[in-house]
């Protein structure tokens, strides 16, 4: 009996020394991480607001707003919200079809593979694909021209453009959009039409005022997903076009090779640009993510 | 309320002639090198270049490299949170997700600046610290898929339980990693394994930028100087991709098919 009280008595001085040794476990891990993911990050971030002496200054913010690199935020901006929009709009359906449409059993697990090896099929080779489809030579330009008499390069189309760019994009933000939207539709409880159904809803209804109101939050929360996975997209965009499209991700290649902006601490500045878009665009996401899991648990 | 099956037939028909298109052109474009007929010409000067043995080898070792290092990191440290200190769970998932917020070309950028042979750490000074570096990169790049696979594999089985068990038949730390912890997350560590080693086979910006011989630059370098190797490249890459896949799948079918023998 002492002796479970001189214990009792004991664990609260106890407490506060283990728990201090229990940090030793995780220190690899921070330190880890802050070697190669915070630091090297927090430098660029410092180095934005400093000039060539390492002085506190806002030029080179200010600079970013010169035309080449205001183009070149707005060009990734554009290419990222058309391939985050198109691919969240074409996911939802895909993943619509295959959890709601009623389709054969085994169109959904095949689907839900692919997805998860398309999702992770980018850079070179995709952009190699989207060559030998769209290109000059490719064998829709070439199937168009020959059998159907369509020149698809009289019309201005260019795989290495804009739509070029978004077309293959959404070869890889369609399946993203169908991996995370599937759980959240099969979130959908089947009383919940049943119920809109006996109060005489029509299907309409149901989906404008039950469905699409639950699933917004995942839908929207995804398409920012999709935006920021696009805006940090460099070896697609550097396959497809080489340095001849000026988007931010290949004007920061571009910048890392070899100071092409001739001011290294604007290309910090131009880093910390692509951190806050992307940085806001997945603070959006998980906050919107929170809001969803409340009806979809 | 009957809704017709028009619709997504019509959203599946529109979607396989998107994904299965590039595909198919991608591999007739492969086929074309020898004019007049189709051959796998291409595949075997792509196979039979010594850059590529070496690039894709590299690669592949790199790959590896990561891998290990990589679970010899996370898996202990989701261990130990789990154990120990799940208060801090929430800010150690949160750096695990930077990486996704953090584009790759912007945190190659930085190790450019702090790794430079100028600095405190000069590992960028020479090829084998590069080769390092490149690791390093590469484990952060993956951190996010790692630790989740790893994490979800840790909430599935009673780590508190199996740890006191193991200590009360006096197994030290070593011993519970290796032998108690390691093997009930296996299933969890190969999946996680196998999607760092889709994302690394064929990366390009870190690898350009830190100037090593691995196979995303390889891939460059055909991409502007061929006309059907990169295709048949860029077959073998989908082959490697839905190879890793599909190992995810049997491991994780493996699993499920045990549990439901229990």
């Amino acid at each position: 009996m002492a002796q479970m009280q001189l214990e009792a008595a004991a664990l609260p001085l106890a407490q506060p020394r283990r728990m201090s040794l229990a940090f030793v476990g995780v220190v690899p891990f921070f330190v880890f991480a802050v070697m190669f993911l915070l630091w090297p990050t927090a430098f660029l971030m410092i180095g934005s607001f400093q000039d060539a002496e390492g002085h506190f200054t806002l030029e080179n913010i200010y600079r970013l707003s010169e035309p080449t690199i205001l183009n070149a935020y707005k060009i990734s901006v554009e290419i990222s919200i058309a391939s985050a929009l198109l691919g969240a709009l074409f996911g939802f359906f895909l993943a619509a079809a295959v959890v709601l449409g009623g389709l054969p059993r085994w169109l959904r697990p095949t689907l839900m593979t692919f997805c998860g090896v398309a999702s992770n099929f980018a850079g070179l080779p995709l952009a190699f694909a989207f060559l030998a489809t769209l290109g000059r030579t490719g064998l829709v330009t070439m199937i168009l021209r020959d059998y159907v008499g369509f020149d698809l390069y009289a019309t201005g189309f260019n795989v290495l453009s804009f739509t070029g760019l978004t077309l293959t994009y959404l070869y890889f933000q369609i399946p993203l959009m169908v991996l995370i939207l599937t759980p959240a539709l099969d979130g959908l409880k089947r009383e919940w039409r049943e119920a809109a159904e006996v109060l005489g809803a029509t299907s309409w209804q149901y989906w404008r005022h039950v469905a699409i109101p639950v699933l917004w939050p995942s839908f929207l929360g995804t398409t920012l997903l999709l935006f920021a996975n696009s805006f940090g997209a460099v070896a697609t965009a550097y396959g497809l076009t080489g340095s001849s499209l000026n988007i931010v991700p290949i004007l920061l290649y571009a910048q890392s090779r070899g100071d092409v902006l001739h001011n290294p601490n604007l290309g910090y500045a131009l880093a910390l640009g692509m951190i806050v878009i992307t940085g806001l665009s997945n603070g959006a996401y998980i906050w919107l993510r929170g809001r969803s899991e409340r009806w979809l648990k | 309320m009957k809704s017709s099956r028009l619709g997504p037939w019509l959203a599946i028909a529109i979607g396989t002639a998107y994904f299965l298109i590039p595909l198919l052109a991608t591999f007739e474009f492969s086929l074309r090198m020898r004019r007049g007929e189709y051959s796998f010409e291409a595949y075997r000067v792509v196979l039979a270049d010594p850059r590529f043995q070496a690039s894709f080898g590299y690669s592949t070792l790199i790959a590896i490299a990561t891998i290990v290092l990589g679970v010899l990191l996370i898996v202990p440290t989701a261990y130990w949170i789990e154990l120990k200190l799940r208060k801090i769970r929430p800010l150690v998932e949160f750096i695990t997700l930077l990486p996704l917020v953090i584009p790759a070309i912007v945190i190659v950028f930085g190790y450019l600046h702090t790794y430079n042979s100028s600095s405190w750490i000069p590992l960028i000074a020479t090829p084998r610290g590069t080769d390092l570096l490149l690791t390093f990169g590469y484990m952060t790049l993956a951190l996010p898929y790692m630790y989740r696979a790893v994490d979800t594999g840790l909430r599935s089985i009673d780590v508190r339980t199996l740890t006191e068990a193991a200590e009360s038949l006096g197994a030290g730390w070593g011993t519970i990693l290796f032998k108690v912890i390691f093997p009930n997350v296996r299933v969890a560590v190969l999946s996680g394994a196998f999607l760092t080693f889709a994302i690394v086979i064929g990366e390009f910006t870190l690898a350009s930028l830190l100037d090593r011989p691995a196979f995303g630059p390889y891939l460059q370098l055909v991409g502007a100087n061929r006309a059907y190797e990169p295709s048949a490249l860029a077959i073998v890459a989908f082959i490697v991709t839905w190879a890793c896949m599909g190992l995810i799948q049997i491991f994780g079918r493996d699993r499920r098919a045990t549990m439901a023998g229990r």
